[in-house]
């Protein structure tokens, strides 16, 4: 690939930017307060926005599109069912309570409402789950620019070695990340979260544009592909009727209830967004008005991914790969999705039945290369890159927060000054990223325990949402009860997953690694959804037997905490289109719309 | 007075927009090959140029009106205070 100085300047521009957001922000943060929470003065629009944004990391932009290639427009239901649902009852129904109990972080909300044993066990598990996000972020985008050979061409002027290429990634993502949140703490994530959202937009929507010409729009495109591409429902009654492999119970209990609210209603990634915000009202807002861009969003990153697999098979891809000399020219991919290939070796993988198994991360990459000239081309660069940043920065200002306020001001140093926990944050954000930096490394060396440890924190995840809806809903329930139910969850999650298996898979690290194989799961997704629901059900369970056994907390300390002792929020003093639940009803009639649309 | 973030996204768009289309005037038609014989950088340099004008003027206004939604630190208290005594007020 080769990149010209139209590409470059845009890519400087957009850091120029970056950077100087954070350089204006800077003389705005005073206090601990400016800096974990953004002096909670940001308007609705520009948390929604950024609510949206720090969960469209690396993950989304590059996985959707590779989930869109393999699966089809079903992909949106991480969308339509495994999102907007729980953005709009975190905004309705929990908000309330992280916004009006004034609680600085989630983990401080546990400790409120229940103690400090499950504040621990949930800021400790965040913490270093974020961490761990953070870093597998950049170790994608050094090995994105790395497959893409962005620097080789400025490498060989400077005559520096190719290897340094992956070295010199991470450092500069880390520094531009590191510079922004020291600068001006989360307002200066935020408001780079919102520009990184329209530079996503700016960025994917011109390649939307010409591949849906250039196919024939939807028409022609379904008319190209096998299908089970093009409907998200038809299918769905048996998991070998359709290409997800699930059935439609777990994936509307697996996905769309328990993994869905686990994330969008306790992650405190993304709730910290909504904090941020300057009233209760706007509290409410934010996640409502982040779930109109997100319905939609299948059309910028899913869409990709289906107009890639349904172009013309290219017998030498796009993407120029030092291996594409080695590669035998029988072996070829579909579309735009080239074979996956072995990195020692330089041959195709292939699987079981000798079919060569692709390489769907490269859908966007190779779209771009596909359709863009140079200039527009820096910019959709400039919108990836943009994107795992964006996932970085907001792993890192939930770290440094949680890790502040939850752990360090908790457990290691109580009563100091508010300068004191500034500093520390900014320490933290430094920590945090050097942190990530060990972990990209990790991931670079080690797949496995990588591998290994994102499977730990699906076992952490799964019950979480239970503890919270208790938590919020049955005034009952105890500390004791809450921290067993968790503890049961992550067990029951681990047991059920080392006692079942995804056919086609070798015991391991894909489950039944306890030995024995109770169940066999038609799909890798249905193990993990039907994994979740356990976790989450057997936490409902445990948690409710032990509150019942041990004592309940009095009633007036759970005033704001607690649905039933807390007032309502009011809103008839707004006109109607501002209230949240107007809002919410309108983003659900359209959600259910989209879905029947593409049934 | 806090920054307004359309204040950057439009100086962003606006700066951008201007890159791409003046590349798109300039460049060899033979590029747009690719993009189905669409100058796209001239094209989409003007969309951004037109979304980052209508960004900057949009806080432009905001600030000659005195932005009245320019958010305050008082605002949560404020609105507290307001649901507290809604009872008696409507």
């Amino acid at each position: 690939m080769t990149l010209t100085f139209v590409d470059w300047i845009v890519m400087l521009v957009y850091f120029a930017f970056v950077m100087g957001i954070g350089l204006l922000l800077k003389r705005r943060v005073n206090t601990s307060a400016d800096f974990f929470l953004a002096g909670r003065a940001i308007p609705a629009w520009v948390c929604g926005l950024a609510f949206l944004s720090a969960n469209l990391g690396a993950q989304e932009v590059i996985g959707m599109a590779a989930s869109g290639a393999k699966y089809g427009i079903a992909t949106s239901h991480f969308y339509w069912i495994g999102a907007i649902p729980a953005m709009v009852f975190v905004g309705l129904f929990m908000m309330p309570f992280y916004y009006g109990s004034r609680a600085r972080s989630v983990p401080e909300y546990l400790r409120l409402r229940f103690d400090e044993k499950t504040r621990g066990l949930n800021a400790i598990s965040f913490a270093t789950m974020t961490v761990l996000s953070s870093g597998i972020s950049m170790y994608a985008m050094a090995r994105l620019i790395q497959t893409l050979h962005i620097f080789d061409a400025p490498f060989e002027r400077l005559s520096l070695s190719p290897e340094w290429i992956f070295h010199v990634s991470i450092i500069l993502s880390a520094v531009v990340v590191l510079g922004y949140i020291l600068l001006g703490g989360l307002s200066s994530a935020i408001y780079n979260e919102v520009l990184q959202f329209f530079l996503i937009v700016a960025g994917f929507l011109p390649l939307v544009w010409l591949g849906l010409k250039n196919v024939g729009g939807w028409h022609g495109l379904s008319q190209q592909l096998p299908g089970g591409y093009t409907h998200s429902w038809s299918g769905m009654g048996s998991a070998f009727t359709n290409r997800l492999g699930v059935e439609w119970f777990g994936l509307v209990m697996g996905l769309g209830f328990v993994l869905s609210f686990g994330y969008w209603c306790t992650d405190f990634l993304v709730v910290q967004r909504a904090m941020a915000a300057d009233s209760m009202t706007a509290a409410r807002r934010t996640p409502l008005i982040a779930a109109i861009p997100k319905m939609f969003f299948p059309f910028l990153v899913v869409f990709p991914g289906l107009i890639a697999i349904a172009l013309p098979t290219q017998v030498t891809p796009s993407t120029a790969m030092r291996t594409a000399s080695l590669r035998p020219a029988t072996v070829v991919g579909e579309g735009l999705i080239p074979p996956k290939i072995e990195a020692r070796t330089g041959l195709p993988i292939l699987d079981n039945n000798g079919k060569p198994v692709l390489d769907y991360d490269l859908a966007v990459p190779n779209m771009l290369l596909h359709y863009f000239p140079t200039g527009v081309l820096g910019l959709g660069l400039t919108a990836l890159l943009a994107s795992f940043m964006s996932g970085m920065a907001g792993n890192v200002t939930a770290f440094n927060t949680v890790w502040t306020y939850d752990i360090y001001q908790s457990y290691i140093k109580p009563n100091a000054k508010d300068a004191h926990y500034l500093a520390m944050g900014r320490w933290a954000t430094f920590v945090g990223i050097a942190l990530s930096v060990a972990a990209a490394y990790a991931a670079a060396h080690f797949n496995n325990i990588m591998d290994m440890l994102q499977l730990v924190f699906a076992f952490v995840n799964a019950p979480v949402f239970a503890t919270f809806l208790l938590g919020m809903f049955w005034k009952r329930a105890s500390g004791h009860g809450a921290f067993g139910g968790l503890l049961a969850g992550t067990g029951s999650a681990a047991l059920h997953h080392g006692l079942t298996l995804p056919t086609g898979a070798t015991p391991g690290i894909k489950g039944a690694w306890l030995g024995s194989v109770l169940h066999l799961y038609p799909s890798e997704m249905a193990q993990n959804f039907w994994t979740a629901i356990w976790a989450w059900s057997i936490c409902f369970v445990v948690t409710i037997a032990i509150s019942l056994l041990t004592h309940p907390r009095e009633e007036k300390e759970l005033v704001g905490l607690v649905y039933s002792l807390t007032e309502r929020p009011r809103d008839e003093h707004l006109p109607w289109h501002q209230r949240p639940i107007a809002l919410g009803v309108a983003v659900l009639v359209l959600t259910v719309t989209l879905n029947l649309l593409f049934w | 007075m806090r920054l307004d973030v359309r204040l950057p996204i439009g100086a962003l768009f606006t700066v951008l927009g201007v890159v791409l289309a003046t590349f798109g005037v300039t460049s060899d038609k033979a590029i747009y090959a690719r993009s189905l014989g669409i100058n796209i950088n001239l094209a989409w340099g003007l969309v951004m140029l037109g979304f980052g004008l209508i960004m900057l003027i949009l806080s432009r206004c905001a600030l000659a009106d005195g932005d009245p939604r320019t958010p305050t630190r008082d605002r949560w208290l404020e609105e507290k205070a307001k649901t507290l005594h809604l009872g008696k007020g409507m």
